[in-house]
């Protein structure tokens, strides 16, 4: 099975936001919620360079050790995904997760946040594949369908990537090889413990 | 003719304005590649200067601008590794000491020989307050619990889909009985504040051993120093637990996401100890000392326990010299104390 992570290339990256657009439609996300978001960092000075960031499926992932009720589950991609009718929206996820990546749908509303929605990597949630219901709880699962993330699929400058680690990680290592520069793997040390040497 | 000169000068403006302003900027060495990383971010020199990285984000959701927040991962490691520990060594450590206590000490006895009928020791409003508080802490205590012990207690039992459902509603009672537990507290304050100035005669006491250690009994007013203890431990308990819960009740309007994460620890470090320390408080309260739940249950104590226990109480509530001609309050037997910490 492949070890499924994404990877942007932020010398690509042009900050479009056609990854949190597509997103968006692609999985019916309500309003307030974003699964993916473009960071700029160094806004407007010399060097500046844009992240495309979502759930990073991180290995022994932090959401799920501090889930009071343990929806968080694993699949055989290594997809970290979370079951919305066990989610009791206490909020501990977002204090937990690196990246920023869970999102819910009230927050700040005398606590009940309601049920919390993240980044799927496109592979819907505990309920039948490609069913309507996973639909309306989770969104797309293009996974299924034997497609990848459309975020990913979609970027105009391919600087986000998602697949298998290995062959994105091969990708990138090409393009910084034939470049000549590269500014890194944004990530993935802290969800993985490992990043791409070139 | 005059037209393909006029293109070759524009051409010639473009060249030289595009060299001009290119040059200084990206000077690069002859034959090499352009390195647009050389001055750019990069995440590990940005850990270097900051423990997490920031940016600037288009969404309104501008907590979504941290990028990567490492702190995450030292939360996640006190709240499954260090706060269970602590929090359960604390309650059943309490619980053990307890036990050893009971078996060693026995109950703490009284003596009824000279009975002379009962006095009121806590009125209607103060008994409501206290059980009150109480109800409200063990719902409190309980479902604060749940957050890291059920997953590891509850849910092998009962199944992930009835601990969830339980959960969330384990959360919305920990969300709602909060309010008339701080409200109880500030009660207790109003109440019980006066006959809780520490004193010389609480000094003695502890010194003493309260009675409990040991068999002789010690002087005391309304309140004796081990209560003024629990007294001061839940208004400073309770202001900590009301002050930290309101910032996760209310998240990120006061903190970030790092301030909320310190939040959080401090509410599950202060709730873990609490617990343990009620636990000594209801020991004491009810098997720990024979004639003491009657105060709080009833609301009247024999007055030769109350001899024995609160002397110095007593004295003030049975001595007329010592009680003001104020009309009492209707419902209440208890005539107000002029002297209220006799030293």
């Amino acid at each position: 099975m492949a070890r499924m992570k994404f990877l942007c290339d932020a010398d690509r990256c042009i900050e479009c936001n056609a990854c949190v657009t597509a997103c968006k439609n692609e999985n019916d996300v309500p309003w307030g919620i974003n699964r993916r978001r473009v960071v700029t960092i160094n806004d407007g000075k010399l060097g500046e360079r844009s992240v495309s960031m979502a759930c990073m499926h991180c290995t022994d992932a932090p959401c799920a050790a501090v889930c009071p009720v343990n929806c968080f589950y694993t699949t055989a991609d290594a997809v970290v995904l979370h079951s919305k009718d066990l989610c009791i929206g206490c909020g501990y996820c977002f204090y937990a997760c690196p990246f920023g990546a869970p999102q819910y749908p009230k927050v700040g509303n005398f606590g009940s946040r309601g049920k919390m929605d993240k980044c799927t990597y496109c592979a819907g949630g505990p309920e039948v594949d490609l069913s309507v219901v996973e639909f309306e709880k989770y969104g797309s699962n293009r996974l299924a369908e034997g497609k990848l993330p459309l975020c990913a699929e979609m970027c105009s400058t391919k600087a986000l990537l998602a697949g298998d680690s290995d062959m994105i990680a091969a990708i990138y290592k090409e393009r910084v090889l034939k470049r000549g520069y590269g500014s890194g793997a944004w990530g993935w040390r802290t969800a993985y413990r490992e990043t791409i040497t070139t | 003719m005059k037209v393909t000169g006029f293109w070759a000068f524009l051409c010639m403006i473009a060249l030289v304005l595009g060299l001009g302003l290119a040059s200084p900027l990206r000077a690069q060495p002859a034959g090499s590649q352009p390195n647009p990383t050389a001055d750019s971010v990069n995440e590990d020199s940005l850990f270097k200067q900051e423990s997490k990285i920031d940016g600037r984000v288009t969404i309104p959701d501008q907590r979504s601008a941290n990028l990567i927040q490492p702190q995450g991962r030292e939360w996640r490691d006190f709240h499954e590794r260090w706060l269970p520990w602590i929090a359960g060594t604390a309650i059943l450590g309490m619980l053990i000491l307890l036990c050893l206590f009971y078996m060693i000490r026995g109950r703490v006895r009284s003596d009824f020989s000279d009975s002379g009928g009962k006095i009121l020791r806590f009125n209607f409003l103060e008994r409501f307050t206290h059980w009150m508080v109480a109800t409200c802490f063990v719902i409190l205590a309980l479902s604060g619990l749940n957050y890291f012990f059920g997953k590891r207690l509850l849910m092998p039992l009962m199944g992930p889909a009835a601990f969830g459902e339980f959960s969330q509603w384990a959360k919305y009672s920990h969300n709602f009985f909060a309010w008339p537990f701080t409200l109880g507290v500030l009660m207790m304050v109003v109440l019980w504040l006066r006959d809780n100035i520490p004193t010389q005669v609480d000094w003695a006491w502890l010194k003493g051993g309260g009675g409990i250690i040991g068999h002789r009994h010690v002087s005391a007013g309304r309140f004796n120093a081990g209560q003024k203890i629990v007294f001061w431990g839940v208004t400073l308990g309770g202001l900590a637990m009301f002050l930290s819960g309101l910032s996760l009740i209310f998240p990120f309007t006061l903190f970030g996401v790092n301030g909320m994460q310190l939040v959080n620890v401090t509410h599950g470090l202060i709730g873990g100890l609490f617990i343990a320390g009620i636990l000594a408080h209801i020991y004491i309260g009810t098997l720990g000392m024979e004639g003491a739940f009657e105060a709080m249950g009833t609301g009247t104590v024999d007055i030769a326990w109350a001899r024995q226990h609160h002397d110095l109480w007593v004295e003030g509530e049975t001595n007329p010299a010592m009680v003001d001609d104020r009309k009492l309050p209707p419902g209440s037997t208890r005539p107000r104390v002029t002297r209220r910490s006799p030293s």
